[in-house]
């Protein structure tokens, strides 16, 4: 799994331009993906109206009546060409507090089961290293992070639940993430921050973005009701 | 800028919500467009009542809306026929209406389409997040508090709204959209039709969808022949981006078509409907019948080169007034 030797390019319509940068879920892609989407930004290409940058690939939404899609690609083969020579921001590291098990982590139990090792094992783990963001998406805020130590490996629910807290920390397979609002979920949750990860009235509205990293840390119930005090 | 009151809501109707043309330039934070769904009709209402384009209004959906109308305004109601009245008179749509204070406007029934836009001189004031008026409803932040309009919410508008020369105005007959209960829509294919089998294609682009009651500003649910997939291809795929009309097929084959309120999705995704047929889409309602016709991204771009010149047209006779 890694880097196309080319960039797919794939129609998502007639105003949507997806590029594909790989096979599979990779640092070095996803790196790609966020230096193509920086590049694009810094280039403010018109006609551009917006782009979604994922785990491999970046979808750009275009006026076809500003720019044919003849002209975007040359201009999107250009910027890629240049890309080795441009020095991208460092990704920032953000150290996120948990509170781990109990009401916050109804799954940690579970999870330590299924693993076959204890919950503070689980926690030790869970916090051993920096996970890196993949994307922001699902829902606004929403962190995709990996690759979770091999020992932490567990599957999703079964059934998702209708509403999982704001806050909740969760692992799914080899990934983990933060909800950053009230939502039907279908992650184990292991965990609640105390963090606001969305705010719509801030600028960037985000706490986090793709490229980013994250290290988690654990803390107990009073800090967290302490926290927004 | 001032702001004055416009209208008391009395009945919210099914769903109502306070949109423009939606939030772009937020995705990389997890943040979906939102906006109005059928952007035509709504474009035009805007116009209608000397607007720019992309001044908030409403959305109602199906039926229900009741307003009483708490200062001289005027207003243009487009999109889906939901039988508009005005104090109990059938009220003529695409075209301007002058109200006054203690009037009240009721949306009754459908009779065509499901979404109704109600355009007002001045537009309707919330405040922008990211740069939008758009109700992101699964967000609950944009629009009206965030949320669907309720009984006794207060509307704003502009203390001075654009000046309008003249009164009556219509949007020519001939160019007004018909939302039918059988339609075909055009899409290109892709990203991930090589995902399924010449059958499955074949499935795809032959038989008639039926709508499901499961169908809101996120997505259309539809049921019908199921779309046969390459066997050696997963159900899934890695996440990536959304743009409204792509249609996905998820497991059980049955195909979902993309509207507003999402971001990013891991179903394969067989084709993606053309721009100027999204304003069809959005007048779907449940028991509706869809059919697709994949069409060439040249021929896609043509009919949406042709459809702005039509708006334009429009844009420069209002001016000639």
């Amino acid at each position: 799994m890694g880097l196309y030797p080319k960039v797919v390019y794939l129609l998502m319509g007639d105003r949507g331009l997806l590029l594909e940068f790989g096979d599979g879920i990779s640092l070095e892609v996803n790196e790609k993906v966020r230096r193509m989407t920086l590049a694009l930004h810094a280039e403010a290409i018109e006609g551009i109206v917006e782009m979604v940058p994922t785990y491999r690939s970046l979808l750009i939404i275009y006026n076809p009546l500003i720019i044919t899609i003849e002209d975007l690609k040359k201009r999107l083969e250009w910027i890629e060409e240049g890309l080795g020579q441009t020095s991208f921001p460092e990704p920032k590291l953000t150290r996120i507090p948990v509170v781990y098990g109990g009401t916050y982590g109804p799954d940690l139990d579970y999870v330590a089961k299924f693993c076959q090792i204890t919950p503070k094992e689980v926690v030790r783990s869970h916090c051993s290293k920096p996970y890196h963001i993949y994307m922001i998406g699902f829902m606004p805020g929403y962190p995709y992070m990996g690759e979770l130590p091999e020992g932490l490996i567990t599957p999703r629910l079964k059934t998702p639940r209708l509403s999982v807290p704001t806050g909740s920390v969760a692992i799914a397979q080899r990934q983990t993430g933060i909800y950053p609002m009230e939502s039907p979920g279908g992650w184990q949750i292991i965990g609640r921050t105390p963090v606001k990860l969305f705010d719509p009235e801030k600028e960037p509205p985000a706490l986090l973005q793709m490229g980013d990293m994250v290290q988690f840390y654990p803390i107990g119930e009073k800090e967290f009701e302490r926290w927004n005090k | 800028m001032e702001q004055v009151e416009a209208f008391e809501v009395l009945e919210p109707g099914f769903l109502t919500t306070v949109q423009d043309l939606g939030r772009y330039g937020f995705s990389r934070f997890g943040v979906p467009p939102s906006g109005a769904l059928d952007t035509f009709s709504f474009r035009v209402g805007n116009l209608l009542v000397g607007n720019q384009e992309e001044e908030a209004s409403l959305e109602t959906t199906i039926m229900g809306l009741k307003l009483k109308v708490l200062r001289e305004v005027v207003i243009a109601i487009t999109g889906g026929d939901l039988f508009p009245t005005l104090n109990g008179e059938s009220l003529e749509m695409w075209k301007t209406h002058l109200l006054v204070e203690g009037d009240v406007v009721t949306f009754k029934r459908i009779r065509s389409g499901c979404r109704a836009y109600l355009a007002l001189n001045g537009g309707f004031i919330v405040p922008k997040i990211m740069e939008s008026r758009s109700t992101y409803l699964s967000g609950k932040f944009g629009g009206f508090q965030g949320r669907p309009l309720k009984r006794g919410d207060i509307l704003y508008t502009n203390d001075h709204p654009p000046s309008l020369k003249k009164l009556g105005l219509r949007f020519p007959n001939d160019s007004i959209p018909s939302f039918e209960k059988d339609i075909m829509l055009r899409v290109v294919p892709g990203p991930q039709d090589y995902h399924f089998t010449e059958k499955g294609s074949q499935t795809f682009s032959s038989s008639a969808y039926r709508v499901t009651p499961q169908c809101d500003r996120m997505g259309v649910r539809l049921e019908g022949p199921k779309i046969e997939r390459r066997p050696d291809v997963e159900e899934s795929i890695i996440s990536e981006g959304l743009i409204s009309g792509a249609i996905q097929v998820p497991g059980d084959g049955k195909p979902i078509i993309i509207l507003t309120e999402l971001v990013t999705g891991g179903y394969t995704k067989i084709a993606t409907i053309i721009s100027t047929d999204l304003t069809k889409v959005a007048q779907l309602k449940p028991g509706d019948r869809v059919r697709f016709e994949p069409i060439s991204i040249e021929k896609a771009h043509f009919l949406f080169k042709e459809q702005e010149e039509r708006l334009k047209e429009f844009k420069d006779f209002l001016q000639q007034r």
